[in-house]
């Protein structure tokens, strides 16, 4: 196993500009696999990658390549490439420049450079671009020239920063599957930054949940889902209800104002806790079949399904059901035992997964500053 | 950044940083010097005072400069205006043409109002063309002459500068103004001028800092009898009629260049847009 | 209102270019005279080119001018990127100190370094008024246009493709070479166009700052002026012109073929 770990990261600390970006971080990365790392602006993910690619020496720690010390090896003798947020092509070089550009600081010979200059394009469906201006091309053909240019130096680590952010929502989702389809056919290990828990979900084999400069979670896409670490992780994937409650024994818990059968155990004897249930998870009943009843307060359409907030005592939940249910209405909740899903108590405890203040727009805004804060995450 | 790469940078401005210190901030600190101390190098604060028997020159000087300034804010609006209005393509020719005499080196710029002004010059020649009992204008050597010179050789300081803001103010903001019912006299009050006051200010420091102190203006068309502080300082540090004397010289100096800091700053304090309508 | 605007944009332009049309009419008259025009001549053409004071001004000029922008071009250009990257206070007071010859008067900026001079003279014995000063002065006022005029350009760049350069193994000053510099190489050749003109044009720091030894061709003219009127300012004016004019004209062709080549991608 541990001669599988192509990168390495120990003990990384760095502050910039006076503020703290990572705390004592601990990574490791396993070659040829797609890790993203993922979290909210300013969280520390960028930073990250930074100091993978040897942009930013970190105050405190070690980065190793392939079990090689390289914290002290400038960015342009580290075996990693980077494909950068704006795609930084070089305006003053045509495409097949640009690609040729790693392979000329080499001083490959030049009928080895076409070729490889040829097999880029090819590789990002770009034949025929070659002797295209940069300025002429779209967003998505610069995304795709920037990809060969970093290929095509051959490097066994790509690393990604936000490299969809720029583009709408149609092509980034082709682009996604363009992505992983690639880094499946080159067998390399792609690190993804990204804040888009969709793509971060539908693209890794790996994912480090990241907040406030400090890893909350590790874990295949569906761990990361189900079996969240805490309420942080639980509300920034997909959508979460989140409540307080106790365990009362093994199997066990007590919340919403009764006890409930449940899958998880290992808990201390009467442990506050906090209790994740996915609004999927949710079945609504009648009031007579329901284990806790409440008033439907909102309805809202979603094409797939009915997206509910449902008032149980107070606590709102969110329910998402494809059947029709009248706002209103006084309805009852089943929830099975494997829908439960038991997190320790953290810092994170009480700041989510109570939709008493959510509305559409509330997301929409919410959307709109994550978009324009994603563009520009530390400095 | 990288360790390697933050050395990289410091390299590369270090001439720069030795160059600017030696020959900007030094030589600005000896004039500091010179106007603080007498000729044996002691403390003195005479210099200073002694700027007050040249408090008329200033006054001329800043008078005549400030007259200049305003014909040439006068001058050039309209034509500004109008240029900004033209097609993009005429634009550029109208600009060149400005631009043009100002690639004449200004000493012949003004050497030429010469031929035009003199007693026997052109404009005189021309009414003794009419009636050859004309007595003729005496022109050079007045202020008049001085403030014409100045005029001329600053104008397109401030074409320029008020026609780039001019040029970014779109066609729509006016019609908007229109729209709201703003006749034309309004619509240049209350939306055109406000707009180019970045234009305007950056014009006016161009036209009045040469203005007020030029010594060439008033020595080529003022015949030397319109005497200016640049004229003055000349004066102490060459030698020309009368004695050197970089103590006074430095101390005037000073002045004059805090003179204009300071105008320069009251002038920002107006221009609350930093990206002011430059030259280039 | 149409025509009165345009009568007034041609008023103005005649004021523009009155002075300069009277010499170079009378750079052909054959009398030295301002007043009367008394038959075509090359008379003070001929005069001019034999003037060996002008003529070596003029080298002079072109020496200083060429040399200073080429010096404060590198300087400038380097500082540029440097300033760039600073952050805060340093970088702050770095403009604060690059803006101090621009925004002084050129009396001001002129009598300064001829106060530094005179104390190296003087005190030191270091070194004389001359060409070196000359060239010193023109340096030193010619930097903090280049800085101008590269700065903007910088902060347009895209910052991420000097790292990407890096990424892509190229050592740091190679890629500034490589990426960096034909980026901003529009500012740069504005930067010395400004330096070599500014320089070219400049008297007043000149005429502080040559000493009697290394005159620039300004400083020749003005010490004519001061001497009974020779028709040869005039000659040389003339011909100044005519070459701005076809400068300015090539700069101008070029502009147009390189707008034309690029509309056609």
């Amino acid at each position: 196993m541990e001669k599988n770990r192509i990168i390495e990261l120990q003990n990384i600390s760095i502050a910039l500009g006076g503020e703290q970006i990572l705390k004592d971080l601990n990574l490791y990365i396993n070659d040829k696999e797609f890790i993203t790392l993922l979290g909210p602006s300013g969280c520390g993910k960028t930073t990250t990658l930074r100091i993978i690619a040897g942009f930013l020496a970190p105050d405190a720690g070690k980065v190793f390549f392939s079990g090689r010390d390289v914290t002290d090896v400038p960015p342009h003798k580290r075996q990693v490439n980077t494909i950068f947020q704006r795609y930084a092509l070089f305006p003053h070089l045509n495409v097949y420049e640009n690609i040729a550009f790693g392979l000329r600081v080499q001083k490959i010979k030049e009928p080895e450079i076409r070729a490889t200059v040829t097999e880029m394009l090819a590789l990002v469906n770009l034949k025929g671009f070659e002797k295209r201006n940069i300025n002429s091309l779209s967003g998505g053909q610069q995304q795709r020239v920037a990809i060969a240019r970093a290929l095509a130096v051959k490097p066994r680590v790509l690393l990604l920063d936000e490299p969809l952010g720029a583009l709408d929502l149609k092509l980034r989702k082709d682009m996604q599957v363009e992505l992983k389809n690639i880094q499946q056919r080159l067998g390399i290990t792609f690190v993804y930054v990204t804040h888009d828990q969709e793509e971060a979900l539908s693209m890794s084999d790996t994912i480090v949940v990241m907040d406030g400069g400090v890893i909350q979670q590790v874990g295949t896409p569906i761990d990361i889902y189900n079996e969240p670490k805490n309420a942080f992780v639980a509300d920034f994937i997909g959508e979460s209800n989140i409540l307080d409650g106790v365990m009362r024994d093994d199997l066990v818990a007590e919340f919403a104002g009764r006890r409930f059968d449940c899958l998880d155990k290992g808990f201390g004897k009467d442990e506050p806790v906090d209790v994740v249930i996915r609004p999927e998870d949710v079945d609504v009943v009648s009031v007579e079949k329901g284990m806790v009843c409440g008033d439907v307060t909102s309805v809202t359409f979603k094409g797939v399904h009915f997206e509910i907030i449902v008032d149980v005592d107070g606590f709102k939940w969110m329910i998402q059901t494809t059947d029709y249910v009248a706002p209103d209405a006084r309805i009852g909740l089943y929830i099975e035992p494997d829908a439960i899903h038991i997190m320790k108590k953290s810092k994170y405890s009480g700041l989510y997964g109570d939709y008493s203040t959510f509305s559409d727009e509330i997301e929409m805004l919410s959307d709109v500053t994550y978009e324009k804060e994603g563009g520009e995450d530390e400095p | 950044m990288n360790r390697k790469d933050s050395l990289f940078k410091r390299v590369i401005t270090a001439p720069y940083t030795v160059w600017m210190a030696i020959f900007v901030v030094v030589p600005i600190a000896l004039v500091v010097y010179y106007a603080l101390t007498d000729a044996d190098g002691h403390f003195s604060a005479a210099n200073i005072t002694a700027i007050v028997d040249y408090g008329r020159t200033f006054r001329i000087s800043i008078e005549l400069a400030l007259v200049s300034t305003a014909i040439c804010l006068v001058m050039a609006y309209p034509l500004a205006y109008a240029i900004a209005r033209m097609k993009a393509r005429r634009q550029g020719t109208m600009i060149m043409l400005v631009m043009l005499p100002m690639w004449m080196n200004f000493l012949i710029r003004t050497y030429a109002w010469i031929a035009i002004l003199a007693d026997k010059g052109l404009i005189n020649s021309f009414f003794q063309l009419l009636n050859p009992d004309f007595p003729g204008f005496k022109m050079i050597g007045t202020r008049g002459a001085v403030v014409l010179g100045m005029v001329y050789n600053f104008l397109p300081y401030m074409i320029l500068p008020i026609y780039t803001v001019l040029t970014k103010i779109e066609q729509s903001t006016i019609e908007a103004a229109q729209d709201l019912g703003a006749n034309r006299a309004q619509v240049f009050r209350r939306v055109l001028l406000p707009m180019s006051v970045p234009g305007i200010i950056s014009g006016v420091t161009m036209v009045f800092v040469p203005a007020v102190s030029t010594f060439v203006i008033s020595k080529l068309l003022g015949a030397g009898k319109t005497y200016l502080i640049g004229d003055i300082i000349e004066n102490f540090f060459l030698g020309n009629t009368g004695t050197v004397n970089y103590n006074i010289g430095a101390s005037l100096s000073l002045v004059l260049m805090l003179m204009i800091l300071i105008s320069m700053a009251v002038m920002n304090h107006f221009d609350k847009d930093e990206s002011a309508g430059g030259m280039l | 209102m149409k025509v009165l605007s345009k009568a007034y944009n041609i008023l103005i332009f005649a004021f523009l270019y009155a002075p300069i049309a009277v010499m170079i009419f009378f750079s052909f008259n054959s009398a030295k005279s301002f007043r009367r025009f008394e038959g075509f001549s090359l008379r003070w053409y001929t005069e001019l080119f034999q003037d060996q004071v002008i003529l070596k001004s003029l080298y002079i000029s072109l020496a200083v001018a060429a040399l200073s922008a080429v010096i404060a071009t590198l300087i400038g250009t380097l500082a540029s990127v440097g300033i760039h990257s600073m952050r805060g206070a340093k970088k702050r007071v770095y403009l604060a100190v690059n803006n101090i010859p621009v925004t002084n008067p050129d009396i001001v900026t002129a009598i300064s370094m001829m106060v530094l001079f005179v104390f190296f003279v003087t005190r030191l014995n270091m070194m004389e008024m001359g060409f070196g000063t000359l060239l010193i002065s023109h340096i030193t006022f010619n930097i903090p246009y280049v800085v101008l005029s590269v700065m903007p350009k910088l902060r347009g760049l895209n910052d991420n493709i000097y790292e990407a350069a890096q990424d892509l193994g190229c050592p740091p000053a190679k890629s500034f070479l490589k990426v960096v510099v034909p980026q901003i190489s529009q500012g740069i050749v504005t930067g010395f166009i400004m330096a070599f003109t500014l320089s070219l044009d400049d008297f007043v720091i000149s005429y502080f700052n040559s000493g009697s030894t290394a005159q620039t061709l300004p400083v020749t003219i003005y010490s004519m002026t001061k001497r009974p009127y020779s028709p040869k300012i005039n000659a040389l004016s003339t011909l100044l012109f005519v070459a701005v004019m076809i400068l300015l004209l090539v700069v101008n062709l070029r502009k147009s073929g390189e707008n034309k080549k690029e509309a056609k991608h």
